[in-house]
């Protein structure tokens, strides 16, 4: 018998939970607050729905009730993608080292 | 571009997705963590673009889009004040769970554009997996809206019960399984808005009885969800790319909760059930009793400091409120010239988010090796000369320590009141969030400064 594509797909989900267990619990904690931001602009990687679901329609029919809310969600998606990597950007240019001469 | 090739450059962007998380174990390898980070979201933006290779007007239309939302996010990246993190992560997570939601309505109306089978007629398990996409972006999205209003102080940051809160809520969650349930077997639409609905309600129902000092559970947890339903939307489009981010967001925003509800001694539940602030206040002012204070001034917080070879600095969330970090620097500057030795000690759930006083530290040019966790630094209490507690309260309560009848008890707090003098910057006497007095106000080595933490912490400049 085949196996479902769906079981190779929660496998992967599984291994990933634990390979975000593991990864995160190693995230020293002075980063946290970018630990968070950037969780947020990786998980609007959602927006590969957005833009698939942007693009559904034929030429004719750019806008269409579904494709819509494929446009909408880019728009949403892309202020978190930019704002979420940015602001994390420029977060971590901020932490600094003690300067060696005193 | 074939299924297969996609699949694997998704499987790539994915794995980038890892090592911008894995870049954040130290400030050195987070910066490229981050550019990581944003290759995996070119390759895996790119690639959808080619994989449904429709280059018509629609796409045009789809770069305007894109542009739109990523001139408003980098407008606001650039602008935000380091000390609106909080409010700006709670906004950012609500736009991720809106988006999943519109994801997911779009697949419900459009089937056929995703291969999930024709309206009306959708595959089962995709049918579960968008139902559970959208109710779990539903609940992030309201959710989110609610901690951005409290955070922002347009809510009132109180928790806000009522009775039969509890039991209202778990039967709007059993009927969200119960329609999701008839969803799959009716296939009615009607059914699936009636679900998006009450997932936004019962979003709005979690968070309001949960008080303003709980927000760093609350932003975990929400960023948690926002995990999970990219994860839901992941196995609608079975695309690897989003199921494996969505698992990681989703653990990372877990781990946080949990170490977020450590930090505090409470159980998780203990509070998502909320309504901590609101029941303990009342105990607290029956045994109101009036003690005796040493209050002084900026000249005599000056002296001790002057005097003192090592100080420990215990910043809080007042500090945040006072943007007083860089009258705080400019202090450790000018103590740091005297030869004299300065640490910052962090309490976990110090801020409003996990993490909170580090950026605000980052921000005003202080060196991270001089910031410690609690852990790291609650031995030295003992050996420093000046506690210099700025905007903390609760976190320094002793009473966690001795008082078993105390709500905080068992709660880790910062050994403040070890140290030979305690430098306590508040507003007033008034109770901190969990409102119960703190010992430590009426300790024989402590030094009441009433006054702004950040005019507070420039007279002291001054007189140095």
């Amino acid at each position: 018998m085949e196996i479902d594509p769906f079981i190779f797909r929660l496998s992967i989900f599984i291994l990933s939970i634990f390979v975000g267990y593991y990864v995160v619990w190693s995230v020293t904690p002075s980063l946290h607050t970018p630990l968070m931001s950037v969780t947020n602009a990786i998980s609007s990687v959602i927006i590969v729905g957005a833009i698939i679901a942007a693009l559904s329609n034929s030429q004719e029919e750019v806008f269409s009730f579904s494709s819509v809310y494929g446009f909408l969600a880019i728009v949403l998606a892309a202020v978190n993608i930019f704002g979420g990597f940015l602001v994390t950007q420029r977060m971590l240019a901020m932490y600094k080292k003690k300067k060696k001469d005193k | 571009m074939s299924a297969n090739f996609s699949a694997i450059l998704y499987l790539i962007s994915g794995v980038l997705f890892i090592l911008a998380l894995r870049g954040l174990s130290s400030p050195e390898t987070s910066r490229q963590g981050n550019f990581f980070g944003i290759v995996g979201m070119i390759i895996a933006i790119t690639v959808t673009f080619l994989s449904v290779g429709n280059f018509s007007s629609g796409f045009i239309y789809v770069l305007i889009f894109l542009a739109i939302g990523g001139s408003i996010g980098a407008f606001i990246a650039y602008k935000i004040p380091m000390t609106a993190m909080p409010e700006l992560v709670a906004g950012f997570h609500s736009l991720v769970g809106l988006a999943a939601v519109f994801v997911a309505i779009s697949a419900f109306i459009n089937p056929e554009a995703f291969n999930l089978g024709t309206p009306g007629n959708i595959k089962l398990a995709s049918l579960i997996e968008m139902s559970i996409g959208a109710a779990v972006g539903a609940i992030t999205f309201s959710g989110s809206v609610i901690a951005f209003l409290k955070l922002q102080g347009i809510m009132s940051g109180a928790p806000i019960t009522f009775k039969g809160q509890h039991p209202l809520n778990a039967l709007i969650l059993i009927s969200i399984v119960i329609l999701t349930i008839y969803l799959c077997s009716t296939q009615s639409s009607n059914l699936f808005w009636i679900l998006i609905a009450i997932s936004f309600l019962i979003g709005f129902l979690i968070i309001i009885p949960i008080g303003g000092a709980d927000m760093p559970v609350v932003i975990s947890m929400l960023n948690s969800y926002s995990g999970w339903a990219a994860a839901g939307i992941g196995f609608t489009l079975e695309n690897t790319a989003l199921i494996i981010t969505g698992a990681l967001v989703g653990s990372s925003g877990a781990i946080l909760s949990y170490i977020m509800c450590k930090g505090m001694n409470r159980s998780f539940f203990n509070v998502i059930l909320g309504g901590f602030g609101a029941t303990e206040q009342s105990t607290s002012n029956q045994n109101k009793e009036q003690r005796p204070v040493k209050s002084g001034n900026a000249d005599d917080a000056a002296f001790l400091m002057k005097n003192a070879s090592s100080v420990i600095i215990v910043p809080g969330y007042g500090m945040a409120v006072a943007q007083a970090q860089h009258a705080l620097r400019e202090m450790v500057d000018t103590l740091k010239k005297n030869d004299i030795k300065v640490s910052y000690a962090i309490h976990p759930v110090a801020g409003r988010m996990p993490g909170h006083m580090n950026v605000l530290l980052a921000e005003a040019n202080v060196p991270y090796d001089e910031v410690f966790e609690l852990e790291e630094i609650n031995n030295d209490f003992a050996n420093a000369d000046v506690a210099f507690v700025i905007g903390a309260n609760d976190v320094t309560n002793p009473v966690a320590k001795t008082d078993p009848q105390s709500p905080i008890y068992g709660m880790p707090v910062l050994d403040v009141e070890k140290c030979k003098s305690v430098l306590f910057v508040k507003r007033s006497l008034s109770p901190g969030y969990a409102g119960i007095d703190n010992d430590l106000f009426y300790k024989e080595n402590t030094l009441m400064l009433f006054a702004d933490a950040k005019k507070m912490t420039e007279d002291i400049t001054k007189n140095l």
